[in-house]
């Protein structure tokens, strides 16, 4: 490991600072242009940026490097992550562009918020130090907060921000006090020292350090959306725009695990036997309660948001296990499960209007006679959430219950697949009312740009791509997680 | 075990599906287009398949036609493909049956037509990869992804409760499958840390030697999974929905290939990777058969609907196979193989014949028909053929399969063998009552007396489904000869593997 001068070390957070520059360029724009008729530029600004932020990202990859004195830290894991959040954040500003003009949201400023929450998202991969993990975070969940709310004049979006916001200051505190008890016993803010230290033979654990430890279970439990930190999540995803949504259920989460992981799996790894039986519990506690909830939900939205759950807790199983050079299996997942779910909100998206949304599940009644290519598409997403081959969503799944399976954990493996049916129940649902069900009532016409198309188009092409080829993408996850060796 | 520089079977499995994504881009406004375009590469895909018969070595028990290439090599999960006696036939009756389902949705359909055929072509290359898959990962993808395009066609062109039908038929399999897919994995660790080759190729897993309790689960698994397929007795209660509420072409490849997955599957994959297991799992396995076979009649002299009734007594014949199979004798083995080809000739016949009297009457209860041997002559002929090979009668293809099955079932347990009997007049009596309701005796409802007799389109099918009725039950040896070295390899197989795992123990063949 090299460490760098200060002066030295902007070259190594490039990828940062133009997404910087472009959030604020688009602020100082909205600022300066008195008609609110900056959209597409605004738009077509974030979208340069991310991905001209994005290919500086991938040009570091392989490389191992602490800055600032080892407050930043640039390795595969966190240029996968930042990969990952960049193209997200591509996928969502495509989807954006009708999307904001059509709820007349603020323009300007939501682009900029997007790009700051992209920023936080790549603070909070990039360091070994619970203090940058901390700033990337709450840079992240602020924005968020805000976009949350920009529905104006929609009292479910002002209650999603409100929501999230009351509930996030609570999880962020929880999160800190998690950071300062283990401050407190160990007087070290670096996770790769913390593991050094505890393995020394000189720590003594105590109580106050098992207590910090669970702290940052729930903290990081409730930005992951898991049970029984997911209270939030049905509300705050229904209420707020639907891109955000997607945003939050992909990025948010995404970054979140992506931290967690990073943490757990160096930091606190020597106690894997302590915090594995609880992760257990709150990995059968998270697939289990979303997918029977989500049974119930007869908005399409509603019935996504508890998916997601569903989703991180079949992500916490690949954790639980603790296998570091298997959890890319972890990495692999949340890069299948971004793209489908991207997917499926771009078609909610697509099939609303300002007017009426059109999440309820009739909605989509007789859709494959009106629409088959928004049928058909978003029958390939739901089939990949439910985890049919040879979609990526089945290769997801495959990989992490070879984990459970691999260490040993039948028990949660035969778990983690009778969930999967109850799922396939939900998912199924949906098709069946597009296929097999006759149109009731208008949704009107569609708008049918080429942005959603592109978005669609993308996400379908990656998940035949992953499901059918996942080698290469598996092997650059493994890549990523060599740090943990 | 040699390998083909043309790629025959990636040809015939792929090429549905190709035919599929050309057929998204036809004109809808044009069904006749489709339909035609969508029968001339069925013809030619069955055409394809035909080499595979022919050049078939029957001097070999190998897998044949091997296709070997590395797909994620780090994992160990390989793009293997195959084909032995067992499933080129069924590859064969795949893609025999699938011509006859596309001529026989010639007018029924007329609803979304090109996603029909669309799901249909996508159908057959998940069970023709299922078939000659040779990987496990690769199989449980074709195995899984024949589920989709079956909800499809049950769910959009099935009868009056078809949603509840095509549900329960997609739950009903992904519960047994998932398990299946866990213990694939749990297989694949076991075999990597004992020999240091992490793979799923099945022809290297065979190999594995597998403690005794470890193969009890695992068999379990894998058992259930093709158990609720087949479907056995406890598990079945999903076909009589799925056949009933199924389109007749639906129908028709249920009945016809995808109930063989299951029997496919015990033979294939269940018995030979864990020998031990399956055989400690006989009685239970056996019992469960007969009562399959007695239950399925009994419930088929029940019935007022002939789908249904036709349904149950695929549970009744699907009894016989598994019995045949597990009695782990050469007739036996050989019986439940050949009963699995005439079973889908034969149901599938006798769907094909309901589907068209639906197509006129628009009902299947037994109660609106009965005289309509007087004004269709031609399909009461028809009919009368396929009912006989359904019983088993000498001279057609039901006989010999089910002759041999008991042969087996009196050599491996004569009690077995007795109830087994017992299901064959059950059999006769369901079957002979229910055609005697249908087609003798006076014309009893006015509407039925104006109905057409079968069409030449009609005449085509059905005269393809009798050809293969007598000519399967007066040349067996045809398709004998194919399967005699397979069938004998596997049972040697499976003499070495328990004997080496259990030297002192005795040996329950004769």
């Amino acid at each position: 490991m090299v460490v760098m001068k200060p002066e030295l070390a902007f070259g190594w957070i490039m990828p940062e600072i133009v997404i910087t520059l472009s959030a604020v360029f688009i602020l100082l724009l909205s600022a300066f242009r008195r008609k609110n008729d900056i959209g597409r530029l605004a738009g077509g600004l974030s979208l340069i940026g991310a991905g001209l932020a994005l290919f500086l990202t991938c040009r570091l990859w392989n490389s191992d490097i602490d800055i600032f004195n080892g407050l930043y830290t640039i390795d595969n894991f966190g240029i996968f992550f930042k990969a990952l959040a960049l193209v997200i954040s591509l996928l969502v500003t495509l989807l954006s562009l009708r999307y904001v003009e059509r709820e007349e949201m603020i323009k300007g400023e939501y682009y900029a918020l997007l790009l700051f929450g992209i920023l936080g998202m790549m603070i909070m991969v990039s360091s070994n130090h619970f203090v940058t993990i901390f700033i990337g975070l709450e840079v992240m969940s602020i924005a968020i907060y805000v976009l949350c709310g920009l529905l104006i004049g929609n009292p479910r979006s002002a209650e999603a921000s409100l929501k999230y916001f009351l509930l996030g200051a609570f999880a962020t505190a929880f999160l800190l006090y998690g950071i300062a008890l283990i401050y407190g016993t160990t007087g070290i803010l670096d996770v790769r020292e913390i593991a050094r230290y505890v393995t020394s033979g000189n720590f003594l654990i105590t109580p106050a350090f098992m207590a910090g430890m669970a702290l940052l279970i729930v903290g990081f439990g409730f930005k992951t959306a898991s049970v029984p930190f997911h209270m939030w999540t049905p509300d705050v995803y229904e209420g707020a725009p639907t891109s955000i949504t997607a945003y939050m259920a992909t990025g948010v989460k995404a970054a979140a695990f992506g931290a967690f992981l990073r943490v757990f799996y160096t930091a606190l790894y020597p106690f894997l036997t302590e915090w594995s039986g609880l992760l257990w519990i709150i990995a059968v506690l998270t697939m289990t309660l979303g997918n029977i909830t989500a049974l119930m939900q007869n908005d399409i939205k509603r019935m996504l948001a508890y998916s997601s759950i569903a989703h991180a807790g079949y992500i916490l199983i690949a954790f639980a296990v603790g296998d570091r050079v298997f959890s890319a299996s972890i990495l692999f997942y949340l890069l299948v499960y971004s793209f489908m779910n991207i997917g499926a909100f771009a078609v909610v998206i697509l099939l609303g209007r300002k007017e009426a949304p059109n999440t309820g599940i009739e909605s989509y009644a007789g859709l494959a006679t009106r629409h088959p290519m928004i049928a058909l598409a978003m029958s390939v997403f739901l089939l990949s959430l439910a985890g049919v081959p040879p979609l990526a969503g089945f290769m997801g799944k495959f990989y992490v219950l070879s984990d459970a399976i691999k260490a040993g954990y039948y028990g949660l493996a035969v778990i983690g697949v009778l969930n999967s049916v109850v799922a396939a129940y939900y998912y199924l649902r949906v098709i069946m009312y597009m296929y097999f069900k006759e149109p009731e009532g208008e949704i009107g016409r569609l708008d049918l740009s080429p942005a959603y198309a592109v978005v669609i188009g993308i996400s379908i092409w990656a998940l035949f791509h992953m499901g059918i080829f996942p080698r290469s993408f598996l092997l650059i996850a493994r890549e990523s997680v060599n740090i943990f060796m | 075990m040699d390998m083909v520089l043309f790629p025959l079977l990636s040809t015939i499995i792929f090429l549905p599906l190709a035919v599929a994504l050309v057929l998204i881009l036809l004109p809808r406004k044009n069904p006749l287009l489709i339909k035609v375009f969508t029968l001339v590469w069925t013809i030619l895909e069955f055409g394809l398949s035909l080499p595979l018969f022919f050049q078939f070595n029957e001097k070999t028990a190998g897998m044949q036609f091997m296709e070997n290439l590395d797909w994620f090599p780090e994992y160990g999960i390989g793009y293997v493909l195959g084909a032995d006696g067992i499933s080129m036939l069924l590859v064969l009756l795949t893609t025999f049956l699938t011509v006859l389902c596309v001529l026989c949705s010639w007018n029924s359909i007329t609803d979304k037509v090109k996603e029909y055929y669309a799901s249909f072509l996508l159908l057959e290359t998940a069970m023709l990869g299922a078939l000659c898959a040779l990987d496990l990962v690769l199989f449980y993808i074709f195995w899984e992804l024949m589920l989709v395009p079956m909800y499809l066609l049950i769910g959009v062109w099935g009868g009056p409760r078809r949603i509840y039908a095509a549900i329960k038929f997609f739950l009903f399999t992904m519960v047994g499958s998932v398990l299946m897919l866990l213990a694939i994995m749990a297989l694949y660790f076991h075999f990597g840390r004992d020999t240091g080759l992490y793979t799923f190729n099945l022809l290297d897993l065979y190999k594995a030697n597998i403690p005794v309790m470890k193969q009890y689960w695992l068999f379990a698994a894998f058992a259930v999974s093709f158990a609720i397929k087949v479907p056995m007795f406890p598990f079945h209660t999903w076909l009589p929905d799925a056949h009933t509420e199924a389109p007749t072409a639906g129908s028709v490849i249920l009945a016809g290939v995808l109930l063989k997955m299951g029997t496919y599957g015990f033979l294939r994959f269940a018995i030979p990777l864990f020998p031990q297991a399956a055989l400690a799992a006989t009685p239970l396995i056996s019992i469960l058969a007969l009562v399959g076979i007695i239950y399925g009649a009994v419930m088929c002299i029940m019935q007022t609907d002939m789908k249904r009734l036709i349904a149950y007594s695929s549970v009744s014949h699907l009894g016989y196979v598994m019995l045949g199979i597990f009695a782990f004798n050469m007739q036996g083995l050989e019986g439940g193989i050949y009963q699995m080809l005439n079973h889908g000739i034969s149901t599938g016949g006798l769907f094909l014949v309901v589907g068209m009297i639906y197509e006129r009457r628009h009902t299947r209860m037994i109660a609106d028909f009965g005289g309509l041997s007087k004004v269709m002559p031609r399909l009461a002929v028809f009919f009368m053929i396929i009912t006989l090979s359904s019983i088993a009668l000498p001279g057609t293809n039901g006989f010999v399969g089910e002759f041999l099955i008991l042969l087996g079932a009196f050599r491996s347990n004569i009690s077995y063998g007795v109830l087994a009997a017992t299901g064959v007049i059950l059999g006769a009596v369901y079957m002979l009552w229910m055609f005697q309701r249908v087609m003798f005796g006076q014309i009893t409802k006015e509407e039925n007396r104006g109905l057409k007799d079968i069409t030449k389109r009609e005449t085509v099918i059905l005269c393809a489904i009798v050809f293969f009725i007598f000519f399967m039950g007066l040349y067996s040896q045809a398709f004998f000869r194919k399967i005699d070295a397979t069938a004998a390899g596997y049972l040697q197989n499976m003499q070495t593997k328990i004997a080496s795992s259990n030297p002192a123990g005795p040996v329950p063949w004769r």
